[in-house]
C-alpha cells in the first residue's frame, strides 16, 4: 500500500545534514556575539545551543514530518507566549483484553506509551504512525549528533 | 509471539494489520545499533519499543552533552577563529 521512497531516503538525509548544519553554524554565531559574563548567562546560552540545534533540525526537515511539525509548532508557541502553554490530551483509551495475552499486551503498549513521550508529537499518534515517525526522528537525532561532534572537534583544534 | 490474531481483532476500528507493525518494528531494530549488532531474528517487539526508547534516551544526553560543550567553546573561541571554522564547516 504505502511504499516509502527506499532510494531517495539515503540522499534526503544527506540533504537534512548540510542544512542542519548550515542552519545550525549560523545560529551559533548569532550567540557567539554576545559574550555572556554571569553564570547565568552562561547557562542561558547552554540552552539556546540546545535549542538552536534542535529548531535547525526541525527546519532542516521541514513540516514533511509530524514530529517535525510538532517541534516547530511548540517552539513558535513558546516565543509567543511566556507562560506554559500545554495542550494537554486526556483521551486515554482502555481496551479489553483477552487473558492469555494480556501481559505481553500490556508490556508492549505501556512501552509504545513510554515512546510517546520521547518523541515530539507523538501523543495524539496511532500506532503505525509512532513507529514510523520514530525511525526517521532516530535517524535525525544521529545525524544532529554526528554534526555536533563534527563541530564540537573543529572548535576545539 | 502467539498474540498476534487476537490482537488484530480487538482494535476493529483502526485498519491496521500485523504485518504492517511487524515491517516497522523491524525497520526500528535495524536502526538501533545495540540489537543490529547482535544479528538475532528473534527479537520481541517490546524489546525493541524499550531499546527505542533507551536510545533515544540516550540521543538526548548526548546533545545536552554536545550543547554543553559547544557553549563552553564558544566563549574560549574568538570570534575571527569562529568565523573561519564556519566558512571551513560551511563547504
Amino acid at each position: 500500500m504505502n511504499n516509502p521512497r527506499r532510494l531517495s531516503s539515503s540522499c534526503s538525509m544527506t540533504n537534512i545534514k548540510s542544512r542542519f548544519t548550515h542552519g545550525f553554524l549560523r545560529a551559533l554565531s548569532r550567540i557567539n556575539t554576545r559574550k555572556p559574563s554571569t553564570t547565568r548567562e552562561i547557562c542561558k546560552r547552554f540552552l539556546r545551543v540546545k535549542l538552536a540545534a534542535d529548531a535547525s533540525m526541525a527546519s532542516a526537515v521541514g513540516s514533511r514530518r509530524a514530529w517535525s511539525r510538532a517541534m516547530l509548532l511548540k517552539m513558535r508557541l513558546r516565543r509567543r507566549t511566556c507562560r506554559d502553554s500545554r495542550i494537554t490530551n486526556d483521551k486515554k483509551k482502555k481496551k479489553k483484553m483477552s487473558g492469555s495475552d494480556q501481559k505481553e499486551e500490556v508490556n508492549g503498549i505501556r512501552k509504545a506509551e513510554e515512546l510517546r513521550g520521547l518523541v515530539p508529537g507523538g501523543e495524539s499518534m496511532e500506532i503505525c504512525k509512532l513507529l514510523d515517525e520514530t525511525a526517521h526522528y532516530i535517524k535525525c537525532l544521529s545525524t544532529q549528533v554526528k554534526v555536533m561532534t563534527t563541530i564540537a572537534d573543529f572548535y576545539s583544534l | 509471539m502467539s498474540s498476534r490474531r487476537s490482537r488484530s481483532r480487538q482494535s476493529g476500528s483502526s485498519r491496521i494489520t500485523d504485518d504492517q507493525i511487524n515491517d516497522l518494528v523491524s525497520k526500528l531494530q535495524q536502526l538501533l545499533p545495540e540489537i543490529r549488532d547482535r544479528c538475532s531474528d528473534k527479537v520481541s517487539a517490546s524489546k525493541v519499543l524499550q531499546e527505542t526508547c533507551n536510545y533515544i534516551r540516550n540521543l538526548h544526553r548526548e546533545v545536552d552533552d554536545l550543547s554543553e560543550r559547544l557553549s563552553e567553546l564558544l566563549a574560549t573561541t574568538d570570534t575571527a577563529q569562529a568565523a573561519i571554522i564556519r566558512s571551513l564547516l560551511m563547504q
